[in-house]
């Protein structure tokens, strides 16, 4: 598992990486009520803000970690959006994109590094 | 995401308390504030919906002025102040000279006194504003200020205070509680029903604890206040009013008394009079609309409102919106053009989408006052 500044996880299998948010970043935004994902087939380029949270506090974007086309989004997050909180890190992944070249995750924090990163 | 700034912030006389039952602060309006405490906003919401929340709203500011000074101050609110019954507390606004709402404050008409609880955001302004026009102003700074909300609040305050029983919804009164005088009031800002404490400062704590230990009372941060406000209607000054909006505008025109109003026994008399009764009489610019927005997504403050999913100039905007927990569903307050059809779909502009919201009537989650 791979770490970004603005808090998503990325997990690479082959070419494909899954993206959700932290544990931490979860906490922080507190009850999500909304999520709404990017259409399939979309191609984005790192920083696009691809996906809008709303917690009962405020929105938030999450952007693209990468390069890439989405290939899969967890349509589970329309119905029950509070899954973001209850296993943000599992179930509660947001969307699957292809990637060109797998070496860019090294450029990402590992688990440790993210951990100094949030002060923990 | 944001993180929590704590330079320049004045800390609550509780803050120790608050962070000690897991507190998250945030800074609001110049204090550092608890927003929501372990369990969340949407739980904190929901308990105050069905037992009893204790909110620490002491960033409020506590101003008592004398007796006499009635006829004065009803000179800056359009509420029939010389009809408010010793033992009664009443809404009031104070207006400027455009008819605009410089505030929203309590007023209590107690045995020797009057007692004012306005905004945290408004103090510095108020007070100036209220020794402008009276002499002997005096803001109270050695009490917090407890709201303690919900179904079960009577009885949990009941449990310490049991006089509190005896007072119906906008009554105030001073009890005692081992020794300290309470000042309380039969009133919120939740839509519940509930009471508003001030406590010495050097009674808080321990008044907070006797009342956290009841297991109906739970802490319940700023977070959950705004959407229980939401819920019940209420308009948030600097949101929902400010200076640019009139009380009619802004759905506040109940607060304006019998006597204040044309043909009334005190008619007029209050900055800005000539322009509120003027609407009064033949209408505003502009109205509130409470607004369901379709689906899930939120539509929350100064998203542009319009008539049509496509082209068109805006009719209006949201002041305030956001998720409601006991509704289930988004919610939010407008501010439209007057001549909009009170059965219009409106548009919200949602990152660049117009999105359908059917105008409600307010309030969203019926009051559980106990008049």
């Amino acid at each position: 598992m791979k770490y970004t500044e603005d808090h998503e996880w990325l997990s690479l299998d082959g070419d494909i990486v899954t993206v959700g948010i932290t544990e931490y970043a979860a906490t922080q935004l507190g009850d999500v009520v909304f999520v709404e994902l990017p259409e399939i087939e979309t191609q984005v380029a790192k920083g696009d803000e691809i996906v809008v949270i709303e917690s009962v506090k405020a929105a938030s974007d999450i952007v693209a970690p990468v390069d890439g086309e989405i290939v899969e989004i967890n349509e589970t997050l329309a119905e029950n959006p509070a899954l973001v909180n209850e296993d943000p890190t599992g179930e509660a992944w947001f969307f699957k994109i292809k990637i060109e070249d797998p070496s860019v995750l090294d450029d990402f924090m590992d688990e440790d590094e993210y951990k100094d990163h949030i002060g923990e | 995401m944001a993180e929590t700034a704590t330079t320049d912030l004045t800390d609550l006389p509780l803050a120790a308390l608050h962070a000690e039952l897991g507190a998250k602060f945030v800074p609001f309006a110049g204090w550092n504030m608890p927003v929501q405490y372990a369990s969340g906003v949407m739980a904190e919401h929901l308990w105050t919906r069905a037992h009893a929340g204790l909110f620490d709203v002491t960033h409020m500011a506590q101003v008592r002025l004398p007796k006499g000074a009635l006829d004065a101050l009803e000179g800056l609110v359009p509420a029939d102040l010389m009809g408010l019954p010793e033992g009664r507390q009443r809404y009031s606004l104070f207006t400027n000279a455009a008819g605009g709402v410089l505030d929203d404050l309590m007023i209590a008409h107690r045995a020797g006194d009057l007692f004012l609880v306005v905004n945290a955001s408004r103090r510095a302004h108020d007070l100036a504003h209220l020794r402008a026009h009276l002499s002997d102003v005096e803001e109270v700074t050695d009490r917090a200020l407890l709201a303690l909300q919900g179904p079960e609040a009577e009885a949990a305050l009941a449990a310490l205070v049991p006089a509190v029983t005896a007072m119906k919804f906008m009554d105030v009164a001073v009890l005692g509680w081992q020794g300290a005088e309470l000042w309380i009031s039969r009133s919120g800002y939740t839509g519940e029903d509930g009471f508003e404490i001030s406590v010495p400062v050097a009674m808080a704590e321990g008044f907070a604890r006797a009342l956290l230990a009841d297991e109906r009372v739970a802490p319940i941060g700023l977070g959950a206040r705004d959407s229980l406000r939401l819920e019940a209607g209420l308009p948030l000054y600097g949101q929902d009013m400010d200076e640019d909006i009139s009380p009619v505008e802004a759905g506040q025109a109940w607060s304006i008394g019998k006597a204040r109003r044309a043909g009334g026994a005190r008619a007029g008399g209050f900055p800005g009079a000539d322009v509120i009764l003027d609407q009064l009489a033949h209408g505003a610019p502009r109205r509130r609309v409470g607004l369901r927005p379709e689906g899930r997504a939120p539509m929350r403050g100064d998203v542009m409102l319009y008539a049509t999913p496509e082209g068109g100039a805006p009719i209006g905007r949201i002041t305030s919106g956001g998720f409601g927990p006991s509704l289930g569903a988004p919610m939010a307050l407008g501010l439209i053009d007057a001549a909009t059809p009170a059965d219009a779909v409106l548009y919200g502009d949602l990152r660049g989408k117009r999105l359908p919201a059917r105008q409600v009537p307010l309030p969203f989650v019926p009051p559980g006052y106990k008049r």
